[in-house]
């Protein structure tokens, strides 16, 4: 049965070498887009994909990516698709050895590996994530200067009424130093200044930290907007009047934002490269979106 | 007489086959207990090759990670430059095992004497097998309840500053947790006390208190502080409950109410996001190499306590 399968996926793989080998990276993304809409029939089997693709890395990204892999896998049948968290560090370690197809990370592979190392790899920019303030509602502020923000985060101020809130004091809660979210929230919040990492609670993951900080009066926290899509239970902070959504992200008001990669060894196999495709096609963007991605095609700046 | 008939004639009649079953245990229980050896000694090497990276790759001194208290890896590539001053961490596992043991020792001491001494049979039948059930309860659901129930509780008790994550709540789980390990572990070493140590006591005047206190717990002593150092060890090594209560801040607590963080919260919060080799991870490593030393310490004491103890009885 087993090698039944393998000969059958082995067949499918040599059929959408045949098919797929001339396609460039841009038209990919309509093949497997037409694929997915009718993967029934036989005439999509020239487009299907075959094989599997492992991806490991972002906790961040990994819901998008298990979303697409989940669809990615109805429309083609004979490819399997199977996505891992362990955080950025590890899914550029994996791919960079060679361990699994797609590293998924929050930063750039140059931030975490050597440069020779990341040379070797292909960055795929598959969306944009944005990362906004929160606070607990008891605190009743809902709009910060840049200022203020460094200033809370660096352990300047230390109680809300030196802000314009109650008299109350500041709880930090924060991620691990060597957190995607972090370091992004560090660039572009607080202008590279160091969180004050001695007075603030520590939470290994976004859902932790969310709980943390609608649990605690007075405390403060940030998280990628897809956590607080819909989540009622905190106050999403705006910086300098500027809302963290997905329109001011896109116009290039809101600046707390980065992209998400999917790195792959190379160019990556054929399935790695047609999933890829498939994440970044417009057929997929309504569903980033839906979860409170960026599409990164929307964007009106880059960096 | 009559049950062993059988067995001698079986060995006579079969005796090529009991030969090769003999052989074959023996051949299947060497290779196991050679593969654990294995195991154990290559986990050790791995991690001696790991954790020394710090120090020769990275070139910081020993003094400096286990004495500074200035922590910042560089986790790009390999270009190191960071500080390892890992003090904060080593202290915060020291202070929360140390005040688990303060609190849970009397408790399990107390609990343990009671099942032995004062109602063995109501010990026997149902406290001791409810403690056992404590034993095998998963961390992780101290951890949660320590979370839901413990924090909120002190936040809103003590008015403590960072909303109740505290030295004060790791170390209340942890005592929860090793409570069992030293109770039990004590009560067979009570047990284990000749019954005429006790007779002897009794005939020479002494009351029930006086002979638990002055003779049973003495005797029983090198077992009991074997249970304390097997609790000791299993909560320095415990990650997630700690973890899930300590708050994780990087600072040394100034009370038992502020909140600090330990070594196995910084292994388990960092591992994943830093990449192989780099000084992070490579001083992430050097931590573990410092809990598995840790724990050999405390194997070692056991075996030099239950050592003493053998001796004395000789």
């Amino acid at each position: 049965m087993k090698r039944a399968l393998a000969s059958v996926c082995a067949a499918a793989l040599a059929l959408s070498m045949v098919a797929c080998g001339s396609t460039t990276s841009s038209s990919t993304s309509e093949s497997s887009s037409a694929a997915a809409g009718d993967s029934s029939s036989t005439s999509a089997a020239a487009a299907t994909v075959s094989g599997t693709v492992t991806a490991s890395g972002s906790s961040a990204l990994q819901p998008l990516a298990q979303k697409a892999a989940e669809e990615f896998n109805t429309a083609n049948p004979d490819c399997s698709v199977t996505v891992n968290g362990g955080g950025s560090g590890t899914g550029l370690q994996q791919v960079a050895d060679g361990t699994v197809d797609i590293g998924n990370s929050d930063v750039d592979a140059e931030s975490k590996l050597d440069a020779d190392v990341a040379a070797t790899l292909v960055d795929h920019r598959v969306c944009v994530v944005t990362m906004a303030a929160v606070v607990n509602k008891d605190v009743g502020i809902t709009d910060l200067t840049k200022d203020q923000l460094k200033d809370i985060f660096t352990a300047k101020i230390t109680n809300w009424s030196e802000v314009g809130g109650p008299d109350e004091e500041i709880i930090l809660v924060t991620r691990p130093s060597s957190s995607g979210t972090r370091a992004l929230f560090q660039e572009y919040a607080l202008d590279g200044e160091e969180e004050a990492s001695n007075a603030a609670l520590e939470t290994d993951d976004s859902g932790t930290l969310l709980q943390n900080v609608s649990q605690n009066a007075g405390a403060i926290g940030y998280v990628a907007l897809p956590y607080i899509m819909n989540n009622d239970d905190v106050q999403p902070v705006a910086i300098d009047g500027v809302e963290p959504s997905l329109e001011n992200t896109y116009n290039g008001s809101y600046p707390v934002w980065g992209y998400e990669h999917m790195y792959t060894n190379g160019e990556g196999s054929e399935a790695a490269q047609a999933f890829i495709n498939y994440v970044m096609s417009d057929e997929f963007a309504p569903e980033i979106e839906a979860l409170g991605y960026g599409v990164t095609s929307k964007m009106t700046v880059e960096r | 007489m009559e049950q062993t008939k059988p067995a001698a004639r079986d060995k006579k009649s079969g005796a090529p086959h009991m030969v090769r079953k003999e052989y074959l245990g023996r051949v299947i229980v060497t290779i196991c207990g050679l593969f654990i050896i294995v195991l154990t000694l290559a986990i050790g090497a791995f991690l001696v090759y790991k954790g020394i990276g710090t120090f020769t790759v990275y070139h910081h001194s020993v003094f400096e990670f286990l004495f500074s208290s200035d922590w910042n890896p560089s986790s790009s590539g390999s270009s190191g430059g960071g500080t390892v001053g890992a003090a904060i961490f080593i202290f915060g596992s020291l202070i929360t095992c140390g005040l688990a043991l303060l609190i849970a020792t009397p408790f399990s001491l107390a609990a343990a004497i009671f099942i032995t001494q004062i109602s063995p049979k109501l010990g026997s039948t149902v406290i001791q097998p409810t403690i056992e059930i404590f034993a095998g309860i998963p961390s992780v659901v101290y951890g949660w309840v320590g979370l839901t129930i413990l924090v909120p509780f002190i936040r809103d008790v003590f008015h403590a500053r960072m909303g109740g994550y505290s030295v004060l709540a790791a170390a209340i789980v942890l005592a929860v947790m090793i409570a069992p390990t030293i109770t039990t572990v004590s009560a067979d070493a009570i047990r284990g006390v000749p019954g005429m140590y006790l007779e002897a006591s009794y005939g020479l005047g002494s009351t029930r208190w006086q002979a638990i206190y002055k003779v049973m717990v003495p005797s029983a002593l090198p077992g009991i502080v074997t249970g304390i150092v097997l609790g000791l060890s299993r909560a320095f090594g415990e990650a997630l409950a700690v973890a899930m209560v300590i708050g994780k801040t990087r600072a040394f607590p100034s009370s038992l109410l502020s909140p600090t963080t330990n070594l196995t919260s910084a292994i388990a919060s960092d591992m994943g996001n830093t990449a192989d080799g780099s000084e992070h991870n490579m001083a992430l490593w050097t931590m573990a190499l410092l809990l598995l030393l840790i724990s050999m310490l405390f194997i070692i004491l056991i075996h030099f306590i239950s050592g003493r103890k053998e001796a004395s009885e000789k």
